[in-house]
């Protein structure tokens, strides 16, 4: 099998209005006889849903949450990027692509990026357009300020909820166009498995969360908008609902899973406190623009922080990379904090755990400026840690936040299954092997609002959709299988709780596929995950029944998948002998530990297909061609 | 430490429900008390007895899918604060704590602590945006608005839509939601043209759902983990009342309540 990117020829600066001119168009009175499926609520299925209601299709729109509000976009807390140049700080449209292709490591494919960046403006326009209550001056204009490592103030924010004003915005427009009837809304509902007939994707089975009931339904695209699969470590930053079961069933019904090992890994969250905790709270990467990450220079030093003189300090990002200093990207804040961690320099109770330190900042701007600006992360986190972060420093460690992987989609993000488009956090596309921060967010806008509205025109206009019947063999088939799943696993009546068996997947991935993987680490992980699946499907015991709101049941379902996923992520990343962005393998770094690429190997996506429960899965490559930025060893020194 | 959990458990909402008492040991003082339920949970499934069902997704306190009443204060009782950011240092050895779901006429049990929330998305279906379709948009710098006018947007738009105020409002009224996206919409320059009209769909659409009326008792904004001002009511009041005045008659029609 050979993978066509769909790339526009010519320069990458006309590319996507090329691609816009070449694609055909449904005619406005064909429209709403084009039904649509959009699963997913958040900043890219919401706002796909929107705005493919506006154009008049007929669309019908799934999440599992009981309102299409609660998407786990709401959680982004810092910002949103743009290429508008409003600050006159040099930014441009090229240079937002050229820090998101090098920030992903080089792994990212060149035209999708550029796209991103070309959209990026009118992002803005269309939110601010809806009412979203970005930060302004005094004098009335939008703010903007420097994240995440960026030399350039590209980035809008709404105080510290920037995803939640977004996701509201895509929220109301969808709610318009239920209003309008153009869109259906269905929550409290989970796909369950995807409908392909004839090789196309033609719906979807779902499960009803409330009353169990299993239903069909039958359109003539598919859109995917799930986010990621960060909860398969567990822990992580992510919504205890977000969950990877819709792209998971794609890929056992043929559609690729592109460079699953990429995943990552946020530096500034707070550490973990006990064995009950069920996520971890991230603590916006904004902190790192006037914090100060250090840690005591003697190992396990007992004594609290402020008593610990300013010579007996390590400010270690200051001291290792002098020109960006607390400012690196996030997969080298999160790595440096582990392997100090690792070396027994770590802080708090557990030892896992860094000083990030506002004390130099209050100095230097007073309190009131630093309430201004981090008022109520510092309230969130006294609330969660019972300390002051205006007397104490703040202590932080790294945790599962983003994934870059997803299923494999060309220009049009379409999957390799006709007719089944990926979008947000669930494909693969823009973000390489390192996501840059406020990049997600425009992502997922910028798919939903922008993209998905042409590419799946093109595709309804230049195909036929004969009617599919709910007695058609296909969709009989995947119905059977979303039950007998149900009951298979009702029927286990083990003696080991889901989440037990879930906490212990999670800490196998954590500790072999997280910030720091080696191939015989990766092989004893596969083994151990093997191992622990077969456990499960022998010893799960699952609550209740399966005819009314059960969520012990729903869990079950999605660590299932987990586990077969966790089982990719690890041989992706034993194949990919290289590091790169957030996959950092120990055997492959430079002198100085950074990150080592082999672009003659490794410069390709790693799409891997589904080729039966017990045989090993098929990579597909698609090389990676970088004609406008040449790879280079980032180095943020 | 060692506490009560005296929980309202109720199957459906077609079966009689009542408080069960369950003894939680091992509480740490650092968990939240979804975390709480989580342990309890735990062993209930072990036992082979059913889980408490209770909301709740992100767990940091912004999605607001979380929510119930804790002695008898909805999300219980520290100021600004979500059931899923509550942790137990609050409660001491011993403690107490009974648990219930939001009771509202509009808010049907679905189970134990789990209500059925659609009718906070009907009122925002009615007119809870800006009618801007994708791409229509000018430069966002076209419009200047002032920091200060952004900044009250923003204290209204801050709403989680938990559905804390209606629980806490002895009349189960939804004035603070709505009032809450009225006066973020309204405020803003860009929500100007619709401003009569939005209020008083979306005020229909609150009154043809089973909420009761609001009679400035106040008890929403002071349950209300955002701290949603109690102004933002008197601003839909305004609009309502400016609205009713310039009426037009092609106003939508209310859709079907979630309680008929």
């Amino acid at each position: 099998m050979t993978l066509d990117a769909k790339i526009p020829s010519g320069p990458i600066e006309q590319a996507w209005d090329k691609a816009c001119f070449d694609m055909k168009l449904v005619n406005p009175a064909n429209k709403r006889k084009h039904s649509l499926i959009v699963v997913g609520s958040g900043l890219a299925g919401g706002s796909a849903a929107a705005s493919l209601g506006e154009l008049g299709y007929n669309v019908k729109c799934f999440c599992f949450q009981d309102s299409p509000r609660r998407a786990h976009s709401i959680a982004a807390q810092g910002g949103i990027n743009a290429a508008k140049n409003y600050p006159n700080d040099g930014e441009s449209v090229f240079r937002l692509f050229y820090d998101t292709v090098k920030g992903g490591d080089f792994r990212a494919r060149e035209a999708n990026v550029y796209r991103l960046a070309q959209i990026s403006g009118k992002i803005i326009d269309q939110c601010v357009a809806q009412g979203v209550p970005f930060a302004r001056e005094y004098g009335g204009s939008l703010s903007n300020r420097s994240f995440g490592g960026a030399q350039v103030s590209r980035t809008f924010y709404a105080r510290g909820q920037t995803g939640q004003q977004l996701l509201l915005g895509a929220y109301q427009a969808l709610e318009r166009q239920v209003h309008a009837g153009s869109v259906t809304m269905v929550p409290r509902t989970e796909m369950l498995d995807l409908v392909v007939v004839d090789g196309r994707a033609r719906g979807i089975v779902a499960r009803d969360l409330v009353s169990g009931k299993f239903s069909v339904h039958i359109a003539d695209a598919v859109v995917l908008a799930t986010g990621g699969y960060s909860n398969v470590y567990y822990l992580s930053t992510n919504a205890k609902g977000s969950n990877a079961t819709a792209i998971w069933r794609a890929y056992k019904r043929g559609a690729l899973f592109a460079n699953p090992c990429f995943t990552q890994i946020h530096p500034t969250c707070i550490p973990v406190s006990g064995d009950y905790q069920s996520k971890l709270t991230l603590m916006s990467e904004s902190l790192r623009n006037d914090g100060r990450i250090w840690v005591p220079k003697k190992k396990g030093d007992p004594r609290p922080p402020n008593q610990i003189p300013e010579d007996e300090r390590d400010y270690y990002l200051e001291r290792k990379y002098p020109s960006f200093g607390n400012l690196v990207p996030r997969d080298v804040a999160s790595r440096n904090a582990k392997v100090l961690c690792d070396e027994g320099y770590g802080v708090g109770k557990t030892g896992l755990g860094v000083y990030l330190d506002f004390c130099d900042a209050i100095k230097r701007l007073g309190e009131k400026v630093v309430r201004e600006r981090y008022g109520n992360l510092f309230e969130m986190y006294q609330r969660i840690t019972d300390e002051d972060p205006y007397k104490v420093p703040m202590r932080i460690y790294p945790a599962m936040h983003y994934t870059m992987g997803g299923l494999w989609v060309d220009y049009e993000l379409q999957s390799t299954i006709p007719g089944l488009f990926v979008l947000g956090e669930a494909n693969f596309s823009d973000h390489g092997a390192n996501r840059l921060g406020a990049s997600a967010l425009m992502q997922g806008l910028c798919d939903g609002y922008f993209v998905i509205p042409y590419t799946v025109a093109n595709y309804l206009a230049t195909n036929k959709f004969p009617k599919v019947e709910e007695s058609n063999p296909a969709v009989q088939e995947a119905i059977a299988a979303a039950k007998t799943r149900i009951d298979k696993l009702l029927a286990i009546k083990g003696k080991r709780t889901v989440d037990s068996f879930h906490r212990e997947l999670g800490k196998i991935v954590w500790d072999y596929c997280g910030m720091e993987r080696t191939a015989a680490g990766l092989e004893k992980a596969i083994g151990l995950i093997r191992a622990l699946r077969e456990e499960y499907w022998k010893d799960v015991t699952v609550a209740g029944t399966a005819d009314d709101l059960n969520e012990s049941l729903e869990k079950a379902g999605r660590v299932a998948d987990h586990f077969e996923l966790a089982e990719l992520m690890c041989i992706d990343a034993r194949d990919r002998n290289e590091s790169c962005g957030g996959h950092f393998r120990e055997e492959y770094q430079t002198a100085e530990g950074e990150a080592q690429r082999d672009d003659e190997h490794y410069s390709y996506v790693a799409a891997w297909g589904y080729k039966g429960d017990n045989a090993p899965p098929e990579l597909v490559k698609e090389p990676l061609e970088f004609h406008y930025v040449h790879p280079s060893q980032r180095s943020y020194k | 430490m060692k506490l009560t959990l005296k929980i309202w458990r109720q199957k459906s909402i077609d079966v009689k429900g009542a408080f069960v008492r369950y003894p939680v040991e091992d509480v740490d003082p650092e968990m939240s008390i979804l975390e709480c339920l989580d342990v309890l949970n735990e062993t209930l499934i072990l036992k082979g007895e059913s889980p408490v069902a209770f909301e709740h997704d992100c767990r940091e306190g912004i999605c607001g899918s979380c929510g119930f009443v804790i002695n008898g204060i909805p999300h219980g009782p520290e100021r600004a604060t979500t059931a899923c950011q509550l942790t137990m240092r609050h409660f001491k050895e011993g403690d107490e704590l009974t648990l219930e779901p939001w009771r509202a006429k509009a808010f049907p049990l679905i189970k134990d602590l789990v209500v059925n929330r659609r009718a906070l998305d009907h009122i925002v279906e009615a007119g809870g945006y800006i009618s801007v379709s994708t791409g229509q948009a000018p430069d966002g710098n076209d419009i200047l608005i002032g920091k200060e006018v952004a900044d009250q947007a923003m204290d209204a738009a801050a709403c989680i839509g938990c559905g804390a105020c209606v629980a806490a409002c002895p009349n189960a009224a939804a004035a603070l939601f709505t009032g809450a996206k009225i006066a973020h919409l309204s405020t803003l320059p860009q929500g100007e043209p619709e401003r009569e009209r939005r209020a008083l769909a979306m005020v229909a659409q609150m009154n043809a759902e089973a909420f009761g009326n609001c009679t400035n008792i106040g008890e929403c904004t002071a349950a209300c983990p955002k701290e949603i001002p109690l102004d933002v009511i008197a601003k839909m009041n305004r609009d309502y009342l400016c609205g009713s005045i310039n009426r037009r008659d092609d106003l939508p029609i209310p859709v079907a309540p979630v309680v008929g």
